[in-house]
């Protein structure tokens, strides 16, 4: 099994996309199917997103199993009030400034959710967001 | 041909950055601005025509596997988005038209052919 670990920090736009295109690239280089670098792709971008937008930063762990990718996205808050309109394609809760680089289409939650076989989130306001994300190859 | 160095020859773009990526061969167009919605559709190959041009429209491209972005109406450009063009190797190109101007003119490309 092939584990990786990264850290994603609030606001960082510059560095945006980095963690998703490094976990890309070790899939590319272990031969996975090119369906599912995709969907692996789409779904850690997306998340690598939700935190540097949302949270007050947190990380984004990999672990590479013969017969999964799992992927645990977690962050220090403020916790989402309510998942399920947050799942909701189109609701966003993202400031304006953000809205005008092209971000808070309110797609990023159900894109992750298209992308995975398994699905979880969990969530306290004021404390954290947590996602499980599993997709087999 | 369908390489991206094709399409600026023949479309007149301006190249802007990621020259070591004009071998890139171009299987399709995609015209979107919103980040998350591009991503979910953007096909393999795609050249992508965005009117966003901050540094993260290149991240977007990379994970989306497009062939090149262009951006129309010559748009003013963030050197962050070039610099990192280059090191991600996606070509970054230019056109005075707009994006509806530019679909036409891609779909008359003999390289899309």
């Amino acid at each position: 099994m092939i584990q990786l670990s990264y850290e994603i920090k609030n606001d960082d736009f510059l560095r945006a996309g980095e963690a998703s295109s490094s976990i890309k690239k070790t899939l590319r280089k272990l031969g996975i199917e090119s369906n599912i670098i995709r969907r692996v792709a789409v779904a850690t971008y997306e998340a690598e997103m939700n935190i540097i937008i949302h949270s007050k930063g947190g990380q984004i762990d990999v672990a590479i199993n013969p017969e999964k990718i799992e992927i645990y996205a977690s962050d220090l808050g403020p916790g989402i009030e309510n998942i399920q309109l947050a799942m909701q394609e189109g609701y966003s809760t993202a400031p304006q400034h953000v809205r005008e680089l092209g971000f808070g289409a309110g797609m990023g939650l159900p894109n992750i959710k298209r992308c995975a076989d398994e699905f979880e989130i969990e969530s306290v306001v004021g404390e954290f967001t947590k996602l499980k994300i599993i997709i087999y190859h | 041909m369908n390489t991206v160095k094709d399409l600026i020859e023949a479309l007149e773009l301006e190249m802007l950055g990621g020259s070591e990526g004009l071998d890139k061969e171009i299987n399709g167009v995609y015209i979107g601005d919103l980040l998350s919605w591009v991503m979910a559709h953007v096909q393999p190959g795609d050249a992508w025509i965005t009117i966003q041009t901050h540094v993260n429209i290149i991240a977007v491209g990379v994970l989306g596997e497009v062939s090149c972005i262009i951006i129309p109406e010559n748009a003013e450009v963030d050197e962050a988005t070039i610099t990192k063009a280059n090191v991600e190797e996606i070509p970054l190109l230019r056109s005075s038209l707009n994006a509806y101007q530019l679909a036409i003119k891609l779909n008359q490309w003999e390289g899309l052919k």
